[in-house]
């Protein structure tokens, strides 16, 4: 298959960008999408067009979240449940043009062409994303029994790869289902519940600091996220949020 | 060199916990005052620093993703070992222990093994506070299953995806300190080299690191009391693995070039079940938990048209009867069956495969679920393995429910590493190993759910304790400058490194060479290894080495991000590591686990090893580029155990 790329170039944070145009030739149905970009990069070091287009990417095999990109304008690509690496190139027809962007968010700046900054998604669970127990001294493992339905819902939450497609769907930027991802995973946990209210506080204080917008319920993140979180999550944050000022008796 | 391992006197049970009461401690007012580095974020990083920090030293920790989370434990599936015996199947310390050393076909540790053991169990406490969601049964209680080279359900998991769940458990452990003060992150930093300082007692220390800022291409200079290694394991010299692209060997092999010693190189390991390659292109090879071997049956036709014909797709594997199926690994190890070792079902893969048995390209064979569809539902296999099927099927683009999955052996993991003592610190003063970047608990072959265990050993509850020992005399030392000759040294040292690569001004790109030198490795030092094979395999990769040097293309600059840059100086480190796999590869004159030497095999294709002269680790000491890596052996001595064949059967 023969295919016409767009992508988004751009020399660093500060530099403006813009879109280039490639070709690939003879690609494999069964070439992922960031081995179809891989051919591009050896094309264009090895003929010295250009230099390699940069993306994040890790594990290619949809888990570490590194990698992200917006194709089509779609996040991750047209097709359910993946990420980036996950995309292959059986999704396209022979000749389409692609368009290959990266996220575009206030809070997540360019650093390269196609790689972004999402160290504000470290900051957000930095603030309270997680139960305060040091090493040691903790309970047996089976003491506090957790029910099988509390379990499946809170791994459902967990499961959130941090890779910010959520953001890079929502037309204000939102982070609300990364954040109520966290903190429903941890408000449905026994082990999670003591720190609920302060923990939704705070996580939500510095989402908003950081520069994330707010939730206008349109849920095109839930639509895009690779690992389908849903939106009950969203739910679950405003009624911890609400419960956090009318429940809380160490607020301040 | 003569090597010290400090195995604690006493019973072998007792030995963990006479360390503990008479090692030495820093008191809560002086750790402010030392300073660690830890370089990695997986498990054993991410544990060992929220651990350190939060006993109040002075942590800097360094990854070169974006974020801690996204370091490549987060992609171990299957689950984690520990000793609870909560099912009653028999379970114990001691049988973990005996099942490791077994596992790794008694060419590890006893005294190590044996603490893994005893704080698997912590382990599980210590992620459930976190919020770890591992799987429960309906009563609220944490459910298990087997994994291979064990006859207990002793696994605990969290779907499919354990790693991440485990990762992200020490994640927000470590996201906690560095809100608290006690822990600097720095990301987007890979450390080219370490320093290493002549305190006034003569002796060298490690005192610090040099990286490269990977956004602006800046050298930084970083000091400390104590340096800890966590880079994980250096699988990706094959090019092809399970390995994330961005897994690399480079920051041990530095501390390797500086004096640590590296051991037994060559016992990495082969995953029985990944997704077969595909073509020429491929990046990577993705891995099919061995979880899935619980339920799955693993089988090639039994007759050689059946396999031609599903080969060139004029039969299905689904409608060969069972009566020409053949179930090898039930046929030949009827008491451990489908959950043998990785090892030996890796082998026996290969086996079927090489006689001409194989399906789909020919190097691949199939993982049934058909009779756990029946026997189960397909609602409960859903349940089980579902994320896994998906992903499956979203990269083959076949149905598992409905045919059986193709699977074939990949490089996985790296038993081999910095060789460090029982308290987990190299030949390097102050340089401490943990997680697979060391190589101590696993033998010549680990065991599934084992990684996981150890990683998180090593951080939560080993280094908090043996850095500690080795922190009580630096107090004495006061805080330390990164404006020496020594940094000065190191940052040329590393300065030298990028522009080495940078000036080559060839025609190729470096993953050209990658690729060259993972197909030479995989041929001559995979699976299957013998004298003739080794000897051709360090030509070619000294051959390939010298046209590296001579050929490769790095664009762009120094001072800016420029991942192809990053590529070629790990690349460069490769070919060394590669040469040095392949040299421990040919002096080891037996078979053992992962380490398969065609010369030395049973009547019936076992490994065949032979203790008498083989039951040593084997540590090598750099002594400059292309010279002779000098080998210095640390004997195993079995008190406890009494060594065994290893049967399967």
């Amino acid at each position: 298959m023969n295919f016409t790329l767009h992508i988004w170039r751009q020399e660093n944070a500060k530099a403006k960008g813009r879109f280039e145009t490639y070709t690939v030739e003879d690609i494999s149905d069964e070439c992922s999408f960031l081995e179809m970009l891989d051919i591009l990069n050896e094309k264009l070091t090895t003929n010295k067009i250009a230099h390699p287009v940069c993306f994040d990417n890790d594990c290619r095999e949809g888990i570490c979240g590194m990698c992200g990109l917006y194709i089509n304008g779609r996040p991750h690509g047209n097709d359910d449940g993946i990420t980036t690496c996950q995309l292959h190139m059986r999704k396209f027809h022979d000749g389409d043009e692609i368009w290959i962007e990266p996220w575009r968010a206030k809070p997540f700046p360019v650093i390269k062409d196609l790689v972004v900054d999402r160290t504000a998604f470290d900051k957000i669970i930095q603030a309270g994303g997680y139960i305060s127990t040091t090493t040691g001294g903790v309970p047996d493992a089976n003491s506090i029994p957790v029910s099988k339905e509390q379990y499946e819902q809170a791994m459902d939450a967990a499961a959130c790869i941090g890779c910010g497609a959520c953001v890079a769907a929502c037309k204000n930027a939102s982070a609300m289902l990364f954040v109520g991802a966290k903190v429903s995973h941890l408000a449905i946990l026994p082990q999670g519940k003591v720190e609920a209210l302060d923990r939704v506080q705070k996580m939500v204080c510095k989402m908003d600091e950081l520069g994330f917008g707010s939730c206008t319920n349109t849920y095109a993140c839930e639509a895009e996220c690779p690992k389908q979180i849903k939106r009950q999550n969203i739910a679950r944050l405003n009624r911890q949020w609400i419960g956090s000022i009318f429940g809380n008796d160490h607020k301040k | 060199m003569i090597l010290d391992s400090k195995i604690p006197e006493g019973p072998l049970s007792e030995k963990w916990t006479n360390y503990k009461a008479t090692q030495k401690l820093v008191n809560p007012a002086n750790k402010r005052k030392l300073n660690i580095i830890v370089v990695g974020t997986g498990l054993a990083g991410a544990s060992a620093a929220a651990s350190l920090g939060a006993l109040g030293f002075n942590v800097d920790i360094f990854c070169i993703q974006d974020s801690p989370r996204r370091a490549h434990s987060i992609a171990a599936q299957g689950g984690i070992n520990a000793a609870k015996n909560y099912q009653n199947d028999g379970d114990s310390v001691e049988r973990l222990f005996r099942d490791t050393i077994k596992g790794g076909d008694y060419r590890a540790r006893e005294a190590n093994v044996y603490r893994l053991a005893e704080v698997s169990n912590d382990i599980i406490d210590q992620c459930v506070a976190q919020g770890v969601p591992f799987a429960r049964d309906y009563g609220g209680l944490l459910d298990n299953r087997s994994f291979g080279g064990a006859q207990v359900s002793r696994t605990f998991y969290a779907r499919g995806q354990t790693g991440q769940q485990l990762l992200l458990g020490a994640y927000s452990a470590l996201s906690r300190e560095i809100a608290r003060g006690s822990v600097k992150l720095h990301e987007r930093q890979e450390m080219l080299e370490l320093v290493l300082v002549k305190d006034k007692d003569g002796k060298e220390r490690a005192r610090g690191i040099i990286t490269r800022n990977l956004v602006t291409g800046k050298l930084e200079r970083y000091a400390a009391h104590a340096v800890v290694l966590a880079t994980g394991g250096y699988g990706n010299v094959y090019y092809l693995s399970t390995n994330a692209m961005n897994s690399n060997g480079s920051a041990a092999w530095t501390c390797h070039k500086k004096g640590a010693l590296f051991a037994n190189p060559c016992y990495v390991q082969i995953h029985p079940t990944c997704i077969p390659v595909h073509g020429e292109y491929q990046s990577k090879l993705t891995l099919m938990s061995e979880s899935l071997r619980n339920d799955g049956r693993i089988w090639v036709p039994k007759k050689l048209e059946d396999a031609e014909a599903v080969r060139n797709h004029t039969k299905k594997p689904e409608d060969i009867p069972e009566e020409d199926r053949d179930y090898y690994l039930e046929r030949r190890y009827p008491a451990f069956g489908n959950l043998v070792p990785r090892d030996v079902a890796s082998r026996a893969a290969k086996e079927r495969c090489d006689a001409g048995y194989g399906g789909a390209t020919g190097l691949a064979v199939y993982l049934d679920f058909s009779d756990a569809i029946k026997r189960l539902g397909k609602d409960v296999v859903a349940q089980r393995y579902g994320n896994l099927f998906q992903m499956y099927q979203k990269i083959t683009d076949l149905n598992p429910y409905e045919t059986p999955m193709r699977i074939y052996p990949a490089i996985h993991y790296t038993m081999g590493g910095l060789w460090v003592d029982y308290e987990l610190q190299t030949t390097i003063p102050g340089l401490f190993a943990a997680g697979e970047a060391n190589f101590s608990d696993h033998g010549a072959n680990r065991l599934g759910a084992s990684a996981l265990m150890q990683g998180l050993a090593d951080g939560y509850f080993v280094l908090p304790y043996t850095l500690q020992n080795y922190l009580a005399d630096q107090i004495y030392v006061g805080g330390i400058s990164d404006q020496t000759p020594e940094f000065d040294e190191a940052e040329q040292k590393a300065l030298e490194k990028e522009q080495r690569v940078m000036n080559i001004h060839g025609t190729k790109s470096v993953d050209h060479f990658h690729k060259a030198l993972g197909h030479i490795m995989w041929e001559y030092v995979g699976m299957a290894r013998n004298t003739e094979s080794l000897n051709t395999a360090i030509q070619k990769i000294d051959e390939l080495e010298a046209e590296f040097w001579k050929d490769t293309y790095v664009p762009g600059t120094i001072d800016e991000f420029n991942p192809e840059l990053e590529k070629a100086y790990r690349l460069a480190d490769y070919f060394e590591l590669a040469h040095l796999i392949a040299t421990d590869a040919l002096h080891r004159e037996e078979s053992c686990g992962g380490h398969f030497r065609t010369e030395h095999q049973t009547e019936d294709g076992e490994t065949q090893r032979d203790d008498e002269k083989f039951m040593y680790v084997a540590a090598w000491e750099y002594k400059g580029h292309h010279q002779p890596e000098e080998m210095s052996r640390e004997d195993l001595n079995y008190e406890h155990i009494k060594i065994a064949k290893r049967n399967y059967k």
